[in-house]
């Protein structure tokens, strides 16, 4: 059968931290004292802290071990479907790590601080650029709390307009994240089905919208990998009865320098900077999910902001309107750092081929794989493409089976059962990092896979059956978590 | 997963089109969900359920479940007021997998009686399943 990177091969076991060492065993030499030896407060004296006996050699042992037993964009593929794990160029990382940027303290002033604030400066023009948005703030920490600040923002602007809005409509497509941060704000959520064709339709939007309604939270493109082909009508719909519309640019890879938010009627996007303008992300954080947004709405926007004077560069705190902060200091920098570097280095127009490769290597994975995988929605996809289970049902594998299976074959799984709206959902995002080599690999193992389902059911329900632990029990560990060690 | 000939759906209650069940007992409605509901979620791990005395309007959300696959809302089939919760089910979600006729969710004392008669039947939420 064809084979992808994955193979078998000698792995280490580790034990805990805890499960390790022996009592006496140090990796740390203390200096010898000199001063004299002096008597202390029996209440300040106690047991130390229990940790394990270890020399460096241990720790070091440890935690190499725990590293190749990790898998990440620098080991191999990783088609998670709406979590754009591109390549994450080492430029960025030298650029991040420069000591007059790494080391700059958020308390310094501002006069002594002119570099890292150019930086921010710069950064939100380029990110106004690459939407077409007038304002930007790079505070928050991430696209949900970019999310949540845009909302914020939506009910500081009703709030000066002396209108009471408590509802906002989110499609069936959205990320959950969106609801909840309407939630936040208390707003009510209202679920817009979309259309036969897996995008909005505006007369949904039309029977929906009201002078009651804040407007919508439009990802565009969809968690569908599908380009909301009537954005400008819906927007119009909105803005026709005094709302607002949010853009998720979650998916903003497939887009850059392709379309003007603005021009669409977008209001306020964030961007994830950890996605589209690559730093390394996953597993927690730090991400970073700016927000950008018209004229209109620049006056809410959290301070402080960087501006640009005569004197040079300043952070600007007195806003009347302003929702405040939303982080502290200027948000996760590194990340703005690596997002500057990336920009920089790439340019316009190659930002612009990066989002066309994105768009061409979804579309050539859709066109290869839709012969073996029931597609979800069968038109021009963007950066990413959305399979289903429904084939291989009949041989009692499913979408967790196949996802399983990658793994023995050195693939991250793509994201499933996600979108909700496709039952058993495989959505592959190959981004534009990945060479046509290796998606036609990629391709063969899946198709392959496929085959496997039809002859050998009961192997792909082991799966995966090369990997240092088999298939963990996640319902167990969902209901009876064992959260200590 | 199961097809649809092999699931366990009873002749004697109603179902909605949004996989919940619904059965008449005296005075009040009980309220779970579909065989067909547990078997597409997966093994749930996570049951929310509403405040007893807490009233929803026909179709609103009234609850959530987790499984390994996702998070769902469960939706009231019948207008009325929540007068019991199943409070087995936040210890041991699985119920819901093991049996979801015999566990039910809510009970509810209903404002309009005549939403219960305009539920699908068997027959009916099988057509819909085949489509």
């Amino acid at each position: 059968m064809t084979h992808g990177p994955g193979t078998n091969g000698l792995i280490l076991d580790e034990p805990l931290l805890w499960e390790k060492g022996k009592p006496g065993r140090v990796a740390y030499s203390m200096p010898t004292r000199d001063v004299p030896e002096e008597s202390v407060d029996d209440t300040l004296v106690g047991d130390g802290p229990d940790f394990p006996d270890l020399g460096e050699l241990d720790v070091i042992r440890h935690y190499t071990r725990l590293s190749q037993w990790n898998f990440g964009i620098d080991t191999g593929m990783y088609p998670l479907g709406s979590c754009t794990m591109k390549y994450n160029p080492k430029i960025n990382e030298k650029m991040a790590a420069t000591p007059g940027l790494a080391s700059a303290h958020p308390l310094l002033e501002a006069e002594l601080s002119q570099g890292i604030l150019k930086l921010h400066y710069e950064l939100q023009e380029y990110l106004a650029a690459v939407t077409g948005m007038d304002a930007v703030s790079l505070q928050p920490s991430a696209g949900a709390q970019g999310e949540l600040t845009a909302m914020l923002m939506f009910a500081a602007y009703f709030r000066k307009k002396n209108e009471k809005r408590t509802k906002i409509l989110i499609p069936d497509t959205a990320h959950g994240t969106n609801p909840a941060s309407a939630a936040l704000c208390g707003f009510a959520s209202i679920p817009i089905t979309s259309g036969k064709n897996g995008i909005l339709e505006p007369v949904s939007v039309e029977e929906l919208m009201d002078e009651e309604t804040v407007g919508i939270m439009v990802t565009n493109p969809n968690t569908l990998g599908l380009f909301e082909e009537q954005i400008k009508e819906i927007t119009d719909i909105v803005h026709r009865k005094g709302g607002l519309v949010y853009g998720d640019g979650a998916n903003m890879n497939a887009i850059m320098g392709m379309v003007d938010i603005k021009r669409c009627g977008i209001d306020a996007v964030h961007l994830n900077l950890h996605k589209t303008f690559s730093t390394p992300h996953g597993g927690g954080g730090p991400g970073s999910g700016p927000v950008c947004v018209t004229e209109e709405l620049a006056p809410f926007l959290p301070v402080p902001l960087v501006i640009k004077t005569d004197q040079g560069y300043l952070l600007e705190t007195d806003e009347a309107d302003s929702i405040g902060r939303v982080h502290g200091f200027f948000g996760n920098v590194s990340v703005l750092i690596r997002a500057y570097s990336y920009i920089l280095s790439m340019g316009p127009d190659n930002l612009k081929k990066a989002s066309q490769l994105a768009v061409l290597n979804g579309a050539y994975v859709k066109a290869r794989l839709m012969d073996t995988f029931e597609l979800a929605f069968d038109r021009p996809c963007m950066h990413e493409c959305v399979f289903s289970d429904s084939r291989q049902q009949a041989f009692k594998v499913t979408t967790l089976d196949m996802a399983k299976r990658l793994i023995d074959h050195g693939y991250h799984p793509p994201t499933i059962y996600f979108p909700l709206v496709v039952p058993g959902a495989i959505m592959v995002e190959p981004t534009e990092t990945e060479c046509k080599d290796d998606l036609d690999t990629f391709i063969e193992v899946f198709k392959a896979i496929a085959a496997e389902a039809e002859q050998d059911s009961e192997r792909l329900h082991q799966a995966p059956v090369i990997t240092k632990v088999r298939r963990l029990d996640e319902t167990q560990a969902a209901r009876k978590p064992c959260l200590t060690g | 997963m199961k097809e649809i000939d092999e699931l366990n759906l009873p002749g004697d209650i109603y179902y909605s089109k949004e996989h919940e069940w619904a059965a008449k007992e005296g005075e009040v409605i009980r309220i779970g969900i579909s065989d067909y509901a547990q078997d597409q979620l997966g093994d749930i791990v996570f049951v929310e359920l509403p405040e007893p005395g807490s009233s929803f309007e026909r179709n609103e959300e009234f609850g959530t479940l987790e499984s390994v696959k996702a998070v769902s809302e469960i939706y009231i089939p019948v207008s009325g007021e929540i007068v019991a919760v199943n409070n087995a089910l936040e210890d041991a979600p699985e119920l819901l997998n093991e049996d979801p006729y015999d566990n039910w969710i809510v009970e509810v004392r209903p404002t309009d009686i005549d939403q219960y008669d305009e539920l699908l039947s068997r027959d009916d939420y099988v057509a819909m399943l085949k489509g």
